[in-house]
């Protein structure tokens, strides 16, 4: 079985900036797999090379094992693509934008799909509606609408959910899902960290046009051991040797002091009595994607 | 072909839901044209012998609508997508680069021709033209249509900004328009502007179209077509090549 999307070796410059820098890069068919970095990394770069919007300078992209430059043809026909930029056509109405994205694809007759997907994305009302009238967050449906008229295979969200309302969100999360648990590989890119991390099975990082990190969220997640512990304390005051420790202050008075494990939680407790000091509120967490999100891209 | 159709009817339904603009407003133009010029030269001119000047200039404005409406059809749609970012809708789908490009092509073609055909129409209002050889006029139109569309796909593609599309059409496509003979005939040129002329392959677009109406013109129509045909095909590869290429559309 080919994989959904492989990346080789894969270099773009615009003029004298390395956008990407040599990525190598498998996604297996049925992953739901976040590309993540800070803004300039190359997340929407390497996506246009997959689509096919921008050729590489050097190095090889098949979808569903179709070279995007020799059989640009099956290669597209397997993909879907949610662009970044909210783009639409002013001429046509829903419903017309959608018929005409079929037909691109080869597709005649895909009322009853186009009804499914418009009522998924909860743009059954609009679908008369010239795109030019629509909310920016009904213009993002349909765009997810027009990557998903041809069914493919692969679908590429790129930060789907910049600028959208909670609603939106979850319902754009539960249908995403949804597509993802019918067999469809998804490949998300976003800011919000807690979204790939509830999401995401696999997860590359990317940081300069290099990929920083690549495993699954749980090993990740699992690389950064230790917790933290937040607690309010009364009298206010760290004792000794804790008051150096690399303690933030919170909001509210809080402290939030990370720890190497476990174990640790009872030596500053400990210290804590000694000191005669009074735990009021105290919380145990594990680290979350955003610290080893924040922590890979120092490195 | 399902692709190939849709971009064509979607680039046919573009420009007839904006038809006031797209096609009512050159007929218009047109016809302002050949009121002001008829009036004022109708007595002061005779181009070929026998030819009152007011049907003289019916084919010229005509075809003169054809050529810029098939050009500024493919042109403006290309630079207004990229504009906007629309584009990607059509760089997307599985589109081959002979479809991308016959779609634009045949789109742009059927405004100049539509155009075209409502000058025409207009016209006989006003005015009794002949119709000596209606398929060398067809003829004429449709591979002529097909030059200035290709040249608007290339235009297009080559502009990201309004106002690198209007130098193109303002420095190239008028006055290649303007000097081609659709107000007069070559021959009342000086020799070196009719040696220009020569040069200017809507020259051969005007006059062999209008061979089509009185049976006479300035070349043979053979040449003519013959020249309009290998500019049509010349560009055509061209374009085809430009939109392979990925240039300015894939970067």
């Amino acid at each position: 079985m080919s994989a959904a999307i492989e990346v080789d070796r894969i270099f773009k410059s615009f003029g004298g900036l390395h956008a990407l820098a040599g990525i190598s890069l498998m996604i297996e068919q049925g992953e739901f797999f976040g590309l993540l970095g800070p803004n300039g990394a190359g997340k929407t770069t390497l996506i246009s090379i997959i689509a096919g919007l921008t050729r590489a300078t050097s190095g090889i992209v098949r979808v569903m094992g179709h070279d995007v430059v020799q059989s640009y043809r099956a290669a597209r026909r397997s993909l879907g693509v949610v662009p970044q930029e909210l783009v639409f056509d002013p001429f046509f109405t829903v419903r017309e934008a959608l018929r005409i994205q079929s037909g691109y694809y080869g597709i005649r007759n895909n009322e009853a799909w186009i009804e499914e997907v418009m009522e998924h994305l909860d743009l059954t009302s609009k679908a008369d509606t010239n795109m030019r009238a629509l909310s920016g967050g009904m213009k993002r449906r349909v765009l997810v609408a027009q990557a998903l008229v041809h069914k493919p295979p692969v679908i590429v969200l790129d930060e789907p959910t910049a600028g959208v309302d909670v609603e939106l969100r979850q319902a754009l999360w539960r249908f995403v899902r949804q597509l993802n648990l019918d067999g469809h590989t998804i490949v998300l890119t976003t800011h919000y960290l807690e979204e790939a991390e509830a999401l995401c099975g696999r997860i590359a990082m990317l940081k300069q046009g290099q990929i920083v990190a690549l495993d699954t969220t749980q090993n990740l997640l699992n690389r950064h051991s230790g917790c933290y512990v937040t607690l309010r304390i009364e009298p206010d005051r760290m004792p000794g040797a804790w008051a150096s420790r690399l303690t933030t202050r919170l909001e509210g008075g809080a402290y939030r002091i990370a720890l190497k494990d476990y174990d640790e939680v009872e030596s500053l407790m400990a210290a804590l009595r000694a000191a005669h000091i009074k735990v009021q509120e105290m919380e145990v967490t594990l680290p979350d994607l955003e610290e080893v999100f924040v922590q890979v891209m120092k490195s | 072909m399902t692709g190939f159709y849709t971009l064509f009817y979607k680039e046919w339904l573009r420009f007839c839901k904006v038809s006031v603009q797209t096609i009512l407003a050159p007929v218009l133009t047109a016809l302002l044209y050949l009121l002001v010029f008829a009036h004022t030269l109708r007595e002061h001119v005779e181009v070929y012998p026998g030819v009152e000047y007011t049907a003289f200039l019916v084919p010229g404005l005509a075809m003169m609508a054809v050529l810029q409406n098939a050009f500024a059809n493919s042109s403006s749609s290309l630079m207004q997508s990229k504009m906007t970012g629309n584009i990607v809708f059509v760089l997307l789908p599985p589109l081959s680069h002979q479809e991308f490009f016959l779609a634009y092509l045949l789109a742009a073609m059927a405004r100049g021709l539509v155009v075209g055909a409502g000058v025409f129409a207009a016209s006989l209002w006003f005015v009794d033209v002949p119709f000596a050889h209606p398929l060398w006029a067809f003829a004429h139109a449709v591979v002529g249509s097909g030059v200035m569309a290709a040249l608007g796909v290339i235009a297009g593609i080559q502009s990201d900004k309004v106002d690198q599309l209007s130098a193109f059409q303002n420095f190239i496509i008028l006055p290649l328009t303007f000097l081609s003979g659709v107000f007069y005939s070559i021959h009342s040129l000086p020799p070196l502007w009719q040696t220009f002329s020569h040069f200017n392959p809507i020259f051969y677009m005007i006059d062999g179209f209008r061979y089509g109406f009185f049976g006479q013109a300035d070349v043979s129509p053979w040449l003519s077509i013959t020249i309009v045909t290998s500019s049509f095909f010349a560009l055509s590869l061209l374009t085809l090549w430009l939109i392979r290429s990925g240039y300015k559309l894939r970067h």
